[in-house]
C-alpha cells in the first residue's frame, strides 16, 4: 500500500451509515482535519443527491418497477442491482416485501445461515433475495465507490479505513463484517467497537480538554442507543508513564433494542387510540404516523411546557384536507412509553425479565423481551463488578460490599440521547445506584455529536493507529471456551455432562497468538468436526488451557457451534492428523481459531458454520 | 405591459413564478429590470405561495431575456410535492371544511415547506437589524437587496426604518437529475397492487 493520504471512519449502522475522514497532511497530534462525505445516493427516481447518511436499507426493485436509466449513480451509469440509501428506505416503506433492512441484526443472528440468501425474510418466490453479509457488502461498496467519485486522487483502497461494529458482536459476526467488507473490494480494514469510537470522537472533539475532564482512576460507562441497538461498554482511565490511558475493560451483550422500537411503540399506542374512535390506519398510514410519533416525541421530550403536540397523519389520496387525520401525543403518552417504559427508574438489582421463547426456530430477529434500557445496564453492571479488579490503582475504587460497578462519569451516544430529558433520566438512575452505596455521583461527558460520533472516531481511530495521538487499550473483550466431554460415567437418560476448555483468554492483544498447552486433538483430514463453543464476559482470570467443571448460568454464554474441517492438500482423505489449537488476535480487530499440525500447516476453524444443506 | 390575450394558466405560472423568484434572488440585474419594471412588485417570500410573486411579463419586452430552464422549477415543485403535498393543497377547494380541518393540512404543508427549505436552501436574512428599527444606507448600498419604498427623494446616505428584513438564499442544493428523467411528472400516480 502506498502511503494514504487520509484516515477514513465508516459506521456501518443498523439504520444508518456514514463515511468520515481526516486529512493526514493537514493533521498533526490532536489537531485534526477532519470532514464527513457527503454521499450521493438515489432521493426517488432519477433523483441523486449528496446526504451525509446512507440509510442502511437495500430495495429490489421489480425489473418493470422503475427504468435502469432512472437509477444510474455517478458511478453506475446504467443502473444495475439493487439500490442503497434513502429512496430504498421510502420506497421499501410502501412496498416492504422487496426492502432490506436491519442487515446488520442479521449478521449476528445466531440461529440463521449469514451467507444464505434470506433476505427479505417475508418476500415472495420471484423477489431475488439476498443474504445478511450481501446486503452489508453493498453498504459498504455504495460508500466505497461514493468515496471514489469524489476522490479520484486518493483511491479508496490506498487510505487506511476503519469500519465500527457494536463491541457485543461475537467473533463470528466480526469476521462476517471483514469478509463484507473485502467483498466490497476493500484492500485492509480495521475493525472498531462502536462504543469505543465515540469515546474516540469525545476525545477529539475536546481538542485536549479531555485530559482535563477525566482523571485517572475514572470509570467511563459508555451507552450507546442506536436506531435497533443498545450496546454498553466500561472504559478505564489508567495512568502509564505520566499519560492517560484509556482501557476499555468490559462489554455488553447485544441487545436488540432502540430508537426505532420507541417510535414504533408510540405509533401503536396512537393507532389504538385512533381504532376506539373507530379510525383504522393501513400500513402507510401507520408508517406516516411513526414518523409523526418520532417528531411529537422530539418535540415533547425538547420542550417541558407542552402538554400535547398534534400529529397529522396525511391522506394517501391527493385530497389532503379531507383525507387526513388528525391526531395528537400527550406528554403522559410520552412519558408512560418512552421514559418510564424504556427508562424506567429501577433498582441496581433489577434484571431484565426474559419470556421462553416458543418453538425452537426463530423466523424473526430476535428482539429483546424487556424493553427498559435501564434493567439491561444494571445488569451490565451488576455482571461487570469485578471488571477492574485487575487494572492497576482501581483496586481501592471498588470493594466487596458494591453489588455493581460505580462508573464515575457516562457518555451518551445515539441519536435517542438528543433528548436531554432521557440522558438526564439515565443519569439520575445511575446515581440513585450510586447513591445507595455510598458513592461519588457520576458526572455526564458532554458535547457529543451524538449521528455521526461514531463514524468520525473511526476516522479518529484510523488515524492514531498510524502513531499519533491517544489509543484505547482493550483486546478481546471475551474469553471463550469449547465443549468436551468430562470423563464421567455415562448416566442413562442424561447428557454427558461437559466441561469447557478456555482456548482464548480475556483481552488478548491484537496481533497475539497463544498455544493450547497439553490439549492435542486427532481430526480426521477431509471430516468436518464440530464443537460447541462458548464465551464469557466476565471471568477474566482464565487462562488458555484452563478446564472448568462448573460455572454460573450468566457466565459462560453458548454461541453458534464451530467447525474445523482439514482440507485435504498434501494429505490423504480419511488420514488423522493431530492437531493443537491456537488463538490469534489479529490487527484487524477479528479473532481466529486455528489448527496447527506438529509440521506446522494451519488450517481455520471457521466460527460461521453454513446451514446443512446450503 | 402584457398585452397577449394568451394568458398564462395557474399551472404555468408556478414554474415562471419560481423562475422569477430564483432569478431575482440569483440575478441583480434581473431584480433591478422587475424593481424599475412598472407593476409594484411584493418582497419575494421565502416559502414561495404561487400567486403573488411577479410574472416575468413585467418585464420591458426589449431588453434581452434569459430563457430559465424549467427542471429546476419542476424539481422544486416535485420536492414541495413530496414532503409538503403542496399541490394536493393548492388545488383542493377549502369551500365545506371547517378551519381546524384546514389547520390540520396546513401543519403537514408548513413542516413539509420547512424540511424542503432547510435541506435544499440557505436561507439568511438580508438585514440582521431587527424589523421596525432605525437604518442607514450608505452611497453604493446594494439596490438589489435593499428596495427603497415610500418617501424617495434626495440622495443617499438614506435613512429609514427596516419593514422588512429580506431574504437572501446563500445556497442552493437541489438534486441532480439522471439524463432521461421527466421532471414534469412532480408526483406519480401510485396504484397500489
Amino acid at each position: 500500500m502506498s502511503d494514504p493520504k487520509y484516515a477514513i471512519g465508516i459506521d456501518l449502522g443498523t439504520t444508518h451509515s456514514a463515511l468520515s475522514y481526516v486529512n493526514l497532511s493537514g493533521s498533526d497530534g490532536e489537531k485534526t482535519q477532519q470532514s464527513v462525505l457527503a454521499v450521493p445516493q438515489l432521493t426517488g427516481p432519477g433523483t441523486v443527491e449528496d446526504l451525509p447518511l446512507l440509510p442502511s436499507f437495500l430495495y429490489l426493485p421489480h425489473p418493470d418497477e422503475m427504468a435502469a436509466a432512472e437509477l444510474a449513480l455517478p458511478w453506475n451509469a446504467d443502473g444495475a442491482g439493487p439500490v442503497a440509501g434513502e429512496m430504498a428506505r421510502s420506497r421499501g416503506a410502501t412496498t416492504p416485501i422487496r426492502l432490506v433492512s436491519s442487515a446488520k441484526s442479521w449478521l449476528c443472528h445466531p440461529g440463521v445461515d449469514r451467507r444464505a440468501a434470506i433476505l427479505p425474510n417475508d418476500a415472495p418466490e420471484e423477489v431475488t433475495r439476498v443474504s445478511p453479509l450481501e446486503a452489508s457488502t453493498r453498504y459498504l461498496q455504495h460508500l466505497r465507490q461514493a468515496w471514489d467519485s469524489a476522490h479520484p486522487e486518493a483511491p479508496f483502497t490506498q487510505q487506511a479505513v476503519t469500519v465500527t461494529i457494536p463491541a457485543s458482536f461475537d467473533p463470528g459476526a466480526r469476521e462476517l463484517t471483514a469478509e463484507a467488507a473485502r467483498n466490497a473490494g476493500y484492500d485492509a480494514v480495521t475493525l472498531l467497537e462502536e462504543p469505543q469510537a465515540a469515546l474516540y470522537s469525545w476525545i477529539q472533539g475536546s481538542e485536549g480538554r479531555w485530559r482535563k475532564d477525566v482523571k485517572p482512576g475514572d470509570i467511563i460507562l459508555v451507552v450507546d442507543v442506536g436506531g435497533g441497538t443498545s450496546d454498553f461498554s466500561l472504559i478505564a482511565i489508567t495512568e502509564r508513564d505520566g499519560k492517560l490511558e484509556p482501557h476499555r475493560v468490559a462489554v455488553g451483550d447485544h441487545i436488540l433494542l432502540g430508537g426505532d422500537n420507541m417510535d414504533l411503540a408510540l405509533a401503536h399506542l396512537v393507532a389504538r387510540k385512533l381504532a376506539e374512535g373507530g379510525t383504522k390506519l393501513d400500513p402507510w398510514q401507520l408508517r406516516a404516523l411513526t414518523y409523526g410519533c418520532r417528531a411529537a416525541k422530539e418535540n415533547l421530550l425538547a420542550d417541558a411546557s407542552a402538554e400535547s403536540w398534534p400529529i397529522v397523519v396525511p391522506s394517501r389520496g391527493s385530497k389532503l384536507i379531507g383525507g387526513s387525520i388528525r391526531t395528537e401525543l400527550t406528554r403522559a403518552e410520552v412519558t408512560t412509553f418512552i421514559t418510564d417504559g424504556f427508562f424506567p427508574k429501577v433498582e441496581a438489582g433489577a434484571r431484565p425479565a426474559v419470556r421462553t421463547r416458543a418453538g425452537l426456530t426463530q423466523l424473526g430477529l430476535p428482539y429483546a423481551q424487556d424493553a427498559a434500557i435501564t434493567r439491561h445496564l444494571a445488569a451490565f453492571l451488576g455482571r461487570q463488578v469485578g471488571a477492574t479488579a485487575d487494572v492497576p490503582g482501581f483496586a481501592e475504587r471498588q470493594n466487596a460490599d458494591h453489588t455493581f460497578l460505580h462508573p464515575s462519569a457516562v457518555l451518551f451516544n445515539g441519536g435517542v440521547f438528543k433528548s436531554a430529558l432521557l440522558a438526564t433520566r439515565v443519569m439520575d438512575t445511575i446515581n440513585d445506584w450510586l447513591y445507595m452505596e455510598g458513592a461519588e455521583p457520576a458526572r455526564m461527558l458532554g458535547g457529543a455529536d451524538l449521528d455521526l460520533a461514531v463514524a468520525r472516531g473511526a476516522a479518529y481511530y484510523s488515524y492514531v493507529r498510524r502513531g499519533e495521538g491517544v489509543r484505547i487499550r482493550g483486546g478481546t473483550a471475551r474469553s471463550y471456551y469449547v465443549a468436551v466431554e468430562s470423563a464421567m460415567p455415562a448416566i442413562p437418560g442424561m447428557e454427558p455432562p461437559i466441561q469447557a476448555l478456555c482456548v482464548a483468554p480475556f483481552g488478548m492483544e491484537e496481533g497475539s497468538e497463544l498455544e493450547l498447552p497439553g490439549q492435542e486433538f486427532g481430526l480426521v483430514v477431509g471430516e468436518p468436526v464440530h464443537f460447541r463453543f462458548f464465551g464469557s464476559s466476565t471471568r477474566r482470570q482464565d487462562a488458555i488451557g484452563e478446564v472448568l467443571d462448573f460455572w454460573g448460568p450468566e457466565e459462560l454464554i453458548e454461541m453458534n457451534e464451530i467447525q474445523a474441517t482439514l482440507s485435504p492438500e498434501g494429505r490423504q482423505a480419511g488420514d488423522v492428523v493431530q492437531v493443537r489449537l491456537h488463538a490469534r488476535a489479529t490487527e484487524a480487530g477479528t479473532l481466529e481459531l486455528l489448527a496447527v499440525a506438529s509440521d506446522g500447516q494451519r488450517w481455520k476453524v471457521e466460527f460461521d458454520v453454513r446451514a446443512e444443506g446450503q | 405591459m402584457s398585452t397577449s390575450n394568451h394568458l398564462p394558466s395557474f399551472w404555468a405560472r408556478i414554474p415562471l413564478a419560481f423562475g422569477a423568484f430564483f432569478k431575482t434572488l440569483g440575478d441583480a440585474e434581473f431584480a433591478a429590470r422587475i424593481q424599475q419594471g412598472p407593476t409594484v412588485a411584493p418582497t419575494a417570500a421565502p416559502v414561495p405561495p404561487p400567486a403573488p410573486v411577479p410574472a416575468p411579463a413585467s418585464v420591458p419586452a426589449a431588453a434581452p431575456l434569459r430563457e430559465a430552464t424549467p427542471d429546476a422549477a419542476l424539481q422544486l415543485l416535485a420536492l414541495l410535492q413530496r414532503e409538503a403535498r403542496l399541490i394536493d393543497f393548492t388545488q383542493e377547494s377549502l369551500a365545506g371544511y371547517a378551519d381546524a380541518d384546514i389547520g390540520a393540512a396546513a401543519r403537514v404543508v408548513h413542516e413539509g415547506c420547512a424540511k424542503v427549505l432547510r435541506e435544499h436552501f440557505t436561507i439568511e436574512p438580508v438585514r440582521s437589524e431587527a424589523e421596525g428599527s432605525r437604518v442607514t444606507l450608505e452611497e453604493g448600498f446594494d439596490a438589489a437587496a435593499v428596495r427603497l419604498t415610500g418617501n424617495v427623494v434626495g440622495k443617499p446616505p438614506f435613512k429609514g426604518a427596516l419593514s422588512h428584513r429580506g431574504w437572501r438564499a446563500t445556497s442552493v442544493r437541489l438534486p441532480k437529475l439522471a439524463e432521461a428523467h421527466d421532471a414534469s411528472i412532480v408526483a406519480p400516480a401510485e396504484v397500489e397492487l
